[in-house]
């Protein structure tokens, strides 16, 4: 085991992932009225952002091993450990997991009227099970909370959902549900194979030959693919957040697309990186098609959510890119992004729950002139808009652009035929898609004359839906103008990932082996 | 001399002037008086334009500056310093850039007066200059690339700022998106420079030019072979296609008239769109090592030059004209740059800023005593009513045709010798003759708008009559100070700062542009000798033009009507601007609407969910839970039940194996 690097020898993890949890059980338990339920839904949420940010001044950014790290034992008959600890690639996530609820909880204030409490613990539950996820050391452990997530979002979605919530959570589930089988099967399959211990470290370890690696790798990929979303995985999306209430879109544009990318990281690229090179042709085909294929469809939605949806999918295809050129510029590119889209999807979804507010309606073409009685939320929105763009100054240009560098010249596989200058060329597309699918919409919903009597009666704004705007403005200016500390962060974790994806596991007879099995499974 | 260096307190003061003011107006504009809010915003621009001068003439005396302020973004070897170059190509542009900027502040004081969005207009304008300053003061391809988007969110903010009227949200979306096709190159080629170079800043990459191109390193691609250097100009040179409207990124920037006219003037004719030409002009290091990029920069500029001006010869729109002289203009200045005359394209990009922006502020004047009608065919015999805009107008028309001793005169001589005594070719022919027909087009279309507005018949609707006047003097009195400029930069330019003197190290530019000496148009005209203004054929088309104009025009006559009638599918050709909006409608907007929707409804919805997912997933399921649906809320029961069959599924394995 590596060092442990907590310098307050406390369990900072864990007390971030269960407060939430316990604070939950106190409403329940004790807490009555909507109104004190609440704020005091609030205070933990505030409270558990508040545990949370000593991760970000006590980390150690010269080192890629694992800090504030917790091991106990769990099932010892099985091996199987409660170990914690997060890197320069999970930290910020946990960071942005308890902002974003905080946010979420603020933004849920006057929407949401009925079984405030039950919605409030759903949301509390799931900001433990995603901390969980991020900072579980054991396959065991973040598999129990990559499980455990689904069902308050689940019934966040499907409870206060809007009309075809029904459809959309069936959906939902299944995709979610087909993956999560073969991540189990691949999970034990490892454990097994690498002498019966779930510990991630222990299978980055772990010298997998080609084959168990190469079914590994697809197993984990159904689950992550579906998680991200990729093409042709994606179709749950729209319908979720199309009618996942504004909170629970922004969640999920927010931490849980996050979990798929996350998943490549922590899982297929250390412990499989021969599987992962010779599956890259594969993910840049796809990476693309989200970026061009989805750009398109995103550019003909009449629904202001699905838009923002299939755009989100189009920018996660910036992240799978980045993720599988195995250099520096292009992973750290790609936290940026997942970062960035974390700050702008849900500021954008947020924008949508502000005029739904409003108006009860999503559609496109219900809206028009929003600017002459809403300027305010006009300029918010721009800004958003402008960063969904990846214009120059806001974060989403720092992780496109590095993307892009990153990729252009890369050679992270001898299995790609097709030089990355030009996919880097091809992604490069999406400095003119995005402006269409974005800027189209911005038109059709803020600009233009005041005609409909409906969008007359909108008030502005008020302090509340500003206040939740005001720290992701803030963030996207941030990074998008010194994205410096966030990628002092990462440096150290993402150079040793690096390093383990592009460091064989096999020896070279097992490599030409690996050839041979790579052709007879006609791969 | 040369050690000199500027003050960098100086230096960052000049953009951030203009980002202060920008962002009290921006943020506080709304509880600030109007008054206030204008005076905080042209104080911030005029003391920027003076510290401007100021660092200009350091600069005259040798003095430059070059370094960092901080990094942007640091990955590995990948890294973006945050600095400033200033050199004599950077301190012509911020003076260029700031004193139009100025003019226009107090002209807007006037011309926006009472718009609901005064303060908002504010806000923009001076954010405007900020972004423009960051992109010429840049010291690397970021910055430049930052200022460049920077310029363009301003300028699509603006076209759009009559929000309520659909055609300029229309222009708006079309010109951010339009420019994007065009810094979909520019990040290719930044892309490029950074993997060939390992670096983005000027002067390193500028020094690793040269051997770089000495090791021959080519691209593939389709079959297709090309050097890479020539890759990297071409992509960069995209970039600039859009931002200054060249063809066929032209069709932008006549549609962003809908905004004020203030913006026309100021990021629509004389600074923004001319970035396009900085660029090429700054990146001439690169430029030079690639003949097949120059090529192309040429027969850009030429067709641009030649096309735009025949649409001009037609439109009726005051503005409208004006605009398609700007994309001509553009065209002259990217036929200097791509025949090595890179100071001469700066020199027209600097007399044409003066001489366009009074244009432009002039037919603003206009147009604000017409009651906002910009239709020439309902002006006529205005002079009358208002005589400093007739007399300053008059000069910035002389000035745009190529009079001597006008601005124009001498920085359109100075580009088309070059391109007549440059040799590459039928490239730089053609060139030469599409640049020499222009200025006759040019002179005609300029006084046809001119004789139309100011003289002919009286077509002014008689309810508008009574209200005709001479504009007030926030708004005259930029126009004098611009007209001044119209007058005599190009005599400032060629006497005083010795701009076309051929020998680029003690010229002017200094080492600020490098021209391969082979190249060096300016260096063979030197050779030959100087011949009287009477002798050149330009000042003869330039005055052709003017007298078919004062023939067709002056007075009222039925000689337009006739013509027009002689080849209507001509005149139709060109009143609809070469059909290049509807082809692009055809070919590329509605292509590509088809076929989101076609992958949206055909393989989205109908493939993949409705084939795969409902028949084979969504059915089979619904089928087996229908019998378990009693247990109330059914949803959460499946997946608990799915939870459990999980974990039930994990621990009998491990039993099992255990």
């Amino acid at each position: 085991m590596e060092t442990l690097n907590n310098v307050m020898n406390f369990p900072i993890l864990s007390l971030s992932i269960f407060l939430p949890t316990l604070g939950a059980l106190f409403i329940w338990l004790f807490v009555r009225g909507d109104q004190a339920v609440r704020v005091s839904a609030l205070a933990v949420s505030v409270l558990t952002f508040l545990v949370t940010l000593p991760l970000a001044f006590n980390f150690d950014t010269s080192t890629h091993h694992m800090q504030f790290e917790e091991l106990h034992q769990w099932i010892p008959a099985f091996n199987i450990h409660y170990q914690l600890g997060v890197d320069g690639i999970s930290m910020p996530f946990v960071l942005l997991t308890s902002l974003l609820t905080v946010i979420c909880i603020v933004s849920a204030w006057q929407c949401i009227q009925e079984r405030v409490k039950e919605y409030m613990i759903a949301f509390l539950v799931l900001e433990t099970t995603l901390i969980g996820v991020f900072c579980a050391l054991d396959a065991v452990l973040f598999y129990f909370f990559w499980e455990a997530m689904l069902i308050p979002m689940y019934l966040i979605i499907g409870v206060w959902g809007g009309k075809n919530r029904v459809y959309a959570t069936l959906k939902f589930f299944l995709y979610t549900l087909a993956g999560s089988v073969l991540m189990l099967i691949a999970l034990l399959a490892m454990y097994f194979k690498a002498g019966h211990t779930f510990s991630i470290l222990a299978f980055m370890d772990y010298a997998f030959d080609f084959e168990w690696q190469f079914w590994i790798w697809i197993a984990f990929f159904v689950a992550f693919a579906v998680k991200v979303p990729m093409w042709p995985v994606h179709t749950w999306l729209p319908d979720a957040h199309t009618e996942a209430p504004t909170a629970g879109s922004v969640i999920l544009a927010g931490i849980l697309l996050k979990m798929g990318a996350y998943g490549f990281l922590r899982f297929s690229l250390p412990m499989l990186p021969d599987a992962s090179q010779y599956f890259v042709p594969f993910v840049v085909a796809l990476s693309l098609i989200a970026v061009i294929y989805i750009s398109l469809v995103a550019m003909m939605q009449t629904d202001m959510k699905r838009l923002i949806a299939y755009s989100s999918i189009a920018h996660m295809g910036f992240v799978t890119l980045g993720t599988f050129m195995f250099t520096q510029q292009a992973v750290e590119g790609a936290v940026i992004n997942m970062i960035s889209h974390g700050f702008v999807a849900a500021a954008l979804f947020l924008c949508v729950g502000v005029l739904y507010d409003r108006m009860h309606t999503r559609e496109i073409a219900a809206y028009g002139g929003v600017v002459n009685v809403m300027p305010v939320f006009a300029a918010v929105m721009m800004l958003f808009v402008m960063s969904n763009v990846a214009l120059p100054g806001t974060s989403s240009f720092i992780g496109e652009i590095m993307v892009l560098i990153g990729t252009f010249g890369a050679e992270p596989s001898a299995h790609l035929t097709l030089s990355t200058k030009w996919v880097a060329i091809a992604a490069a597309t999406s400095v003119v898609l995005s402006a269409c699918y974005s800027l189209w919409m911005y038109k059709r919903v803020v600009m233009g004359d005041l005609v409909k009597d409906e969008v007359k009666a909108m008030p502005d704004m008020n302090r509340r839906e500003f206040l939740f705007f005001l720290p992701l403005i803030a963030l996207v200016l941030w990074i998008g103008l010194y994205p410096q500390p966030v990628l002092e962060v990462m440096h150290a974790s993402v150079a040793h990932l690096i390093e383990q994806a592009t460091s064989s596991k096999l020896d070279e007879a097992a490599l030409l082996a690996a050839q041979h099995v790579a052709h007879a499974t006609g791969h | 001399m040369q050690d000199m260096t500027l003050s960098s307190t100086e230096l960052l003061l000049i953009p951030a002037l203009p980002l202060i003011a920008a962002l009290i107006a921006g943020l506080f504009g709304w509880k600030l008086k109007e008054s206030l809010t204008h005076w905080i915003c042209c104080v911030g621009v005029a003391v920027s334009a003076l510290l401007s001068i100021d660092v200009f003439m350091q600069v005259l005396d040798g003095a430059r500056f070059y370094g960092n302020f901080w990094s942007w973004v640091i990955s590995d070897h990948f890294v973006v310093p945050v600095g400033m170059m200033i050199d004599p190509l950077t301190a012509i542009m911020m003076l260029t850039v700031t004193i139009v900027s100025a003019c226009v502040h107090v002209y807007t004081i006037g011309y926006m007066h009472g718009d609901p969005g005064y303060t908002r207009f504010f806000s923009y304008i001076s954010g405007f200059t900020f972004s423009m300053l960051v992109l010429v003061m840049g010291n690397n391809f970021f910055t430049l690339f930052f200022g460049w988007e920077a310029v363009g969110l301003v300028s699509y903010l603006l076209i759009g700022f009559w929000y309520r009227r659909e055609s300029a949200n229309v222009a708006a979306m079309k010109a951010f998106i339009v420019n994007r096709v065009g810094d979909f190159g520019f990040a290719i080629g930044i892309l490029a420079v950074w993997y060939y170079f390992g670096t983005v800043d000027y002067h390193e990459v500028f020094a690793a030019v040269k051997p770089f191109v000495e090791q021959g390193i080519s691209l593939h691609f389709l079959g297709w072979q090309m050097d890479a250097i020539t890759f990297i100009c071409l992509a960069l040179f995209v970039g600039a296609m859009g931002k200054s409207g060249q063809v066929p990124l032209h069709v932008w920037l006549p549609d962003s008239m809908e905004g004020p006219t203030p913006i026309s003037a100021l990021i629509h004719a004389a600074t923004m769109v001319t970035a396009g030409v900085f660029m090429v002009a700054r990146l001439s290091p690169m430029f030079e090592f690639s003949e097949t990029a120059l090529a192309a920069v040429i027969l850009v500029g030429a067709i641009t030059a030649w096309m735009c001006a025949t649409i001009g010869l037609v439109q009726n729109d005051i503005k409208r004209v004006i605009a398609y002289s700007t994309c001509s203009q553009l065209g002259y200045m990217f036929v200097a740059c791509g025949v090595s005359a890179y100071s001469a394209g700066i020199f027209h990009l600097m007399t044409h800023a003066y001489f366009k922006a009074l244009l432009f502020l002039a037919a603003g004047s206009v147009i604000h005593a017409v009651l906002a009608d910009q239709d020439i065919r309902r002006m006529g015999q205005l002079r009358k009513y208002m005589p400093i805009t007739y007399v300053t107008m008059l000069i910035a028309a002389l000035a745009l045709s190529g009079v001597p001793p006008f601005a124009g005169f001498w920085s359109k001589d100075l580009i088309i010798e070059a391109a007549m005594v440059r040799d590459m070719g039928w490239v730089s022919e053609l060139a030469y003759w599409a640049v020499l027909s222009g200025v006759f087009m040019t002179a005609f279309y300029t006084f046809r708008m001119f004789f139309l507005t100011f003289h002919n018949s009286d077509r002014v609707p008689a309810a508008t009559k009574p209200k005709l006047h001479e504009s007030p003097k926030v708004i005259t009195i930029p126009l004098i100070i611009l007209a001044v400029g119209a007058f005599g930069s190009g005599l400032w330019g060629v006497y005083g700062l010795d701009i076309a003197n051929a020998e680029v190290v003690q010229g002017f530019f200094g080492s600020s542009i490098f021209v391969l000496d082979a190249h060096n148009p300016l260096l063979k005209l030197e050779l030959e000798e100087h011949h009287s203004f009477l002798l050149s054929a330009p000042f003869w088309f330039a005055v052709g033009g003017i007298a078919l104009a004062y023939a067709m025009y002056f007075r009222e006559s039925a000689m337009p009507a006739k013509l027009a009638a002689m080849a209507p599918p001509l005149y139709r050709f060109l009143l609809n601007k070469w059909y290049w909006d509807e082809m692009y409608d055809r070919f590329l907007v509605r292509p590509a609407r088809c076929v989101g929707t076609m992958l949206w409804q055909g393989v989205d919805l109908a493939t993949i969910d409705k084939g795969v997912i409902h028949r084979g997933l969504i059915d089979q399921v619904a089928n087996g839970a229908a019998r378990l649906r009693r247990m109330q809320s059914g949803m959460v029961f499946h997946y608990a039940f799915a939870m459990v069959i999980g974990v039930f599924g994990l621990l009998t394995w491990l039993i099992l194996k255990a």
